[in-house]
């Protein structure tokens, strides 16, 4: 009842329906509501246009157009009828015995229709007429059953599916009978797709017969039907083609009617499943961001924090991230990011994703954005190269890179910085390939697109890309196809990919979370060597320590959007000042004691839209107080080198 | 390759086999029978029955389906009850007809069909609406009337094409084009509507798959990203739609021949289902077989172009 309500409450589609029920209802009804009798020659009024006396004019005998179309409508709704109730009557109880009891039947059935899809019904139809008389019911029945394969394929999977429901397994078990299983829970899941499909047919069913009935292949003149109306009209096209258009648009009408229900069933259906089943949403949210657990559970390299962070001497003198909005860039930074704020949805309703994060990159340094999942370091990674995506931008601030800002730009200018002057490594190197060119052909692409040379020399120089990236046998790999390849030698590929502009700033957005942790370690080690080797700088996205301590000399520890603590990552690491750092770093698995359950932080990150006026992690710290609600903590230098956004800081010393 | 080869011929033989079988059980299922057909009323019993054994009809069905099924092999799909022409003759005059229809249908919905789907998928907005509400008439209205419509537009009216007839290729390229113009969009408007909203939808999927960001990423242009690398993903699911679409296409030549008095196998297919000429339906029934499975051949190899993924098992 509650999906009835629902398709009700679909302008379009119940307007569709009360179109579609007045025309079946006034043809059912045409002795009643016709004007004429639809075989009543008048031939003062032959080829009379639209009147009073011929509301839609009248043929080249005289008859009324309008009478004989509602009573034509009896001819092409029967015919209709009886296609469809072929249809249900097979397809329905077919698709439920081949998805219940599978086995040999459905074998058979599934092989049978799939020849059924192959036939041109059309000829079929033009056999059995030529067999039998040309009379309608033959013909719809041809039609119902040649059609019926479509139904028992949507039947069939829906009753696959719901008998693979925990609960329809678990009453399968305890011996309910099949028939009451059918009835209680697989019936109420099939309905829905069973009206769509019905209701589409049913729409082919009237073209088909309209078609047949053009040819003459329908009922015997005089009686009209709809059809036979457009192929008489169809002989004095010249002299008086208005008689063509009311049956070919009251066809039109009615078949796109039918369609709009469908579309209508489908869209009320899928929105009370929903309801009932909310399980089933998960599977259509992005993935990436939401589908990740919120604390960072995942396990991290059985890494490196164990070596010292190559943290480089003049690493903690630098400035840090400390700058607010409208500041200087650092004239020596390749990167300078200032006071940038991202917001997604539109311009009356967005969401601020990232506030006021500013940090710095120098030539060949490599620098770290920590943080959960939902904090924004994605965002703010993406935000540098403009590619938020759809509905994301910057709201304010500015990205200088080597002095020139970004923000600024046209998309075409910006296009021409991507890869050649900054490169992206996506967070999962299997979907991050396109699937349909071979390996050779993408990292050739790139090559030329940054600089023109000879085939010779772009070949030359990708087999150079993947050898740099330590892939073996670089001759062979370019023939072979993204799905050919594992993890790690995807991952290498999208690396070779992003070095292929010898960009001088890399951006490596989560780019070993997807790996095995084998695998890890391997690509955390490619990518320091490249940096030795190649000399740029590396802007790493990551809630793994162990990777930011394998690659980066200072880090920004992101939370809800903000930059709450940065510093060179062995303070970082040793001496965090704000309470959400070292929460964090209590709940890297790493540090977990044997025997005691895995620290995690209480509470959940906020959503943006939820983000408090004061601090962002007020709600979820142990050290928060009224203060800290009052109004926006602000980004502040606790020691050279070193600042926290957070008013107990120095009671968060240890 | 050869798993895809093999597939190909048993569904092949089977498609074969159940069309030429189910028309023949059909046929034998008619009250009265040819030889009937052929005397009328006037002939005797014992001319009626000398007829039946000349025409082989006092056979058992299954015999007698055997003995067309060799004739078919050898070439010989038997004669037409009234003229008495061979029917391969009558299929082999008219079948170039009904291949240049289908080809020049299919063609004009995948380049306008995909046109339409790109444009829908990246202008979204009211433009993308129209084309929506667009292809929602195109898939409603019926395709013979449209052709008509058309006719008396740009024909009777306009006379910027013939009314009906064909042109062969042979006595003038520019009048074969011209005849087989309005013929080509009558038979293609319903699959470019379907096909303008299949792609919009698989273009949107693919402009949403994290490879797209990565070239931009890499730097790659726009252009390059739409037209190279969304258009072939794209191409993968739409070659399914097209193959389905072609079957389809086939049947509706039937209508569409009629309307424009082409010579061509639906227009032959029509005019013997009228007479009750059934060789001549049961051979063009199965020429018509032999069609899908050979582009059921073209679509099972041209998907394996588009798609690597199934080229390793």
């Amino acid at each position: 009842m509650r999906s009835v309500r629902a398709f009700f409450r679909q302008p379009v589609a119940a307007t569709a329906f009360a179109v579609a029920a007045a025309i079946i209802l006034a043809s059912v009804f045409a002795n009643v509501v016709a004007p004429h009798d639809p075989l009543a020659q008048d031939l003062r009024s032959a080829n009379a246009l639209p009147g009073a006396e011929h509301w839609l004019g009248a043929d080249t005998l005289g008859r009324d157009i309008c009478s004989r179309l509602l009573y034509g409508g009896r001819i092409t709704l029967t015919g209709a009828l009886i296609a469809v109730a072929v249809f249900v009557a097979l397809g329905v109880p077919a698709g439920l015995l081949a998805g219940y009891r599978r086995g040999l039947f459905d074998l058979v059935a599934s092989r049978v229709v799939e020849v059924m899809f192959a036939i041109p019904v059309m000829i079929i139809v033009m056999v059995v007429v030529s067999v039998f008389s040309s009379g309608v019911t033959a013909s719809m029945l041809t039609i119902g059953i040649l059609g019926s394969g479509s139904l028992f394929r949507v039947v069939r999977g829906q009753t696959m599916a719901a008998a693979q429901e925990l609960y329809v397994k678990a009453a399968r078990s305890e011996g309910l009978r099949a028939r009451s299983i059918l009835r209680r829970h697989i019936l109420p899941n099939i309905w829905g797709p069973v009206i769509v499909q019905t209701t589409l047919f049913s729409a082919g069913a009237i073209l088909t017969e309209s078609g047949l009935a053009f040819l003459g292949f329908s009922v015997q003149p005089p009686a009209p039907s709809w059809g036979s109306m457009i192929g008489e009209a169809s002989r004095y096209i010249s002299a008086h083609p208005w008689q063509l258009i009311p049956p070919g648009v009251l066809i039109g009408v009615i078949v796109m009617c039918l369609g709009l229900i469908g579309d209508g069933v489908r869209d009320a259906v899928s929105r009370t499943d929903t309801v009932r089943r909310p399980g089933r949403r998960a599977g259509s949210r992005r993935r990436g961001q939401a589908g990740r657990p919120a604390a960072p559970a995942v396990p991290a390299a059985p890494a490196a924090l164990s070596r010292p962070g190559a943290a480089s001497p003049d690493a903690a003198s630098r400035t840090p991230a400390s700058t607010g909005a409208g500041a200087d860039p650092q004239p020596d930074a390749i990167l300078s990011v200032r006071g940038l704020t991202v917001a997604f949805g539109r311009a009356d309703s967005q969401t601020v994703v990232v506030q006021d994060v500013s940090f710095d990159v120098g030539p060949g340094e490599s620098v770290g954005v920590v943080g959960e999942s939902g904090s924004g370091k994605t965002v703010v990674a993406r935000s540098v190269i403009g590619l938020l995506g759809r509905g994301g931008r910057v709201i304010s601030g500015q990205v200088f890179f080597d002095g020139q800002e970004l923000t600024a730009l046209p998309p075409a200018a910006l296009a021409k910085i991507r890869g050649r002057d900054i490169a992206l490594i996506p967070q999962e190197p299997t979907t991050t390939l396109d699937p349909a060119f071979t390996i050779g052909k993408q990292i050739a692409e790139v090559v030329r697109r940054h600089d023109r040379r000879p085939r010779a020399e772009v070949r030359a120089r990708v087999i150079e890309l993947l050898s740099l990236v330590g892939l073996a046998e670089p001759e062979t790999l370019v023939g072979r196809y993204p799905h050919e390849l594992s993890g790690g030698m995807a991952q290498r590929v999208g690396i070779a990919l992003a070095l292929a502009g010898r960009p001088r700033l890399l951006i490596a957005d989560e780019p070993t979370t997807a790996l095995d942790v084998t695998v890890q370690q391997q690509i955390l080690d490619l990518l320091r060597d490249l940096q030795d080797r190649l000399g740029m700088a590396i802007l790493v996205v990551t809630h793994d320590w162990g990777v930011l301590a394998d690659l980066t000399e200072r880090a920004g520890v992101m939370y809800a959007g903000q930059v709450v603590e940065s510093a060179p990552i062995e303070d970082l690491y040793h001496r965090p000042l704000s309470p959400y750092t070292r929460a964090l770093i209590a709940a890297n698995p790493h540090n977990a004691t044997k025997g005691e359950p895995l620290p995690s932080i209480p509470g959940q990150v906020l959503a943006p839209a939820d983000w408090p006026i004061g601090c962002h992690f007020a709600p979820r710290c142990a050290l928060a107080t009224p203060e800290c609600s009052a109004g926006p903590v602000e980004l502040r230098p606790a020691e050279p080198g070193h600042s926290v956004r957070c008013l107990h800081s120095a009671s968060a010393v240890v | 390759m050869i798993r895809l080869l093999a597939r190909w011929l048993v569904n092949s033989i089977m498609l074969l086999l159940v069309v030429s079988g189910l028309t023949f059980v059909l046929v034998s299922l008619a009250p009265g029978d040819a030889a009937r057909t052929i005397l009328g009323q006037r002939g005797t019993q014992e001319q009626y029955l000398a007829l039946r054994e000349q025409l082989g009809l006092d056979q058992p069905l299954p015999v007698r389906y055997w003995d067309w099924l060799r004739g078919v092999l050898r070439g010989d799909m038997g004669e037409s009850m009234f003229s008495h022409d061979p029917v391969s003759r009558l299929v082999a005059d008219r079948i170039g007809v009904t291949i240049w229809l289908v080809v020049g249908a299919l063609l004009v919905i995948a380049v306008v069909g995909v046109a339409l789907g790109m444009a829908s998928a990246r202008l979204k907005g009211a433009i993308g609406r129209c084309l929506d509400a667009l292809s929602m008439v195109g898939v409603s209205i019926p395709n013979f009337w449209f052709g008509l419509v058309l006719v008396t537009l740009l024909s009777v009216k306009l006379r910027l094409f013939p009314v009906t007839g064909y042109v062969y290729p042979a006595e003038s390229v520019s009048g074969w084009l011209r005849s087989l113009a309005l013929p080509v969009v009558t038979l293609a408007i319903g699959g470019i509507a379907v096909i303008a909203k299949q792609a919009r939808d698989a273009i949107s999927t693919q402009l949403d798959q994290e490879y797209v960001l990565a070239l931009r990423g890499q730097g790659i242009s726009e252009r390059s990203i739409v037209y190279r690398h969304v258009l072939k993903n794209a191409a993968v699911p739409l070659t399914t739609v097209l193959g389905l679409m072609l079957i389809g296409l086939f049947s509706g030549t039937v209508l569409v021949e009629s309307i424009f008095a082409l010579p061509g196998l639906g227009g032959l297919v029509v005019g013997a289902t009228t007479q009750h000429d059934i060789p001549v339906v049961e051979g063009v029934a199965l020429v018509f077989a032999l069609m899908v499975v050979t582009t059921n051949l073209v679509v099972d190899l041209l998907y394996h172009v588009v798609n690597p993924r199934i080229r390793t098992p």
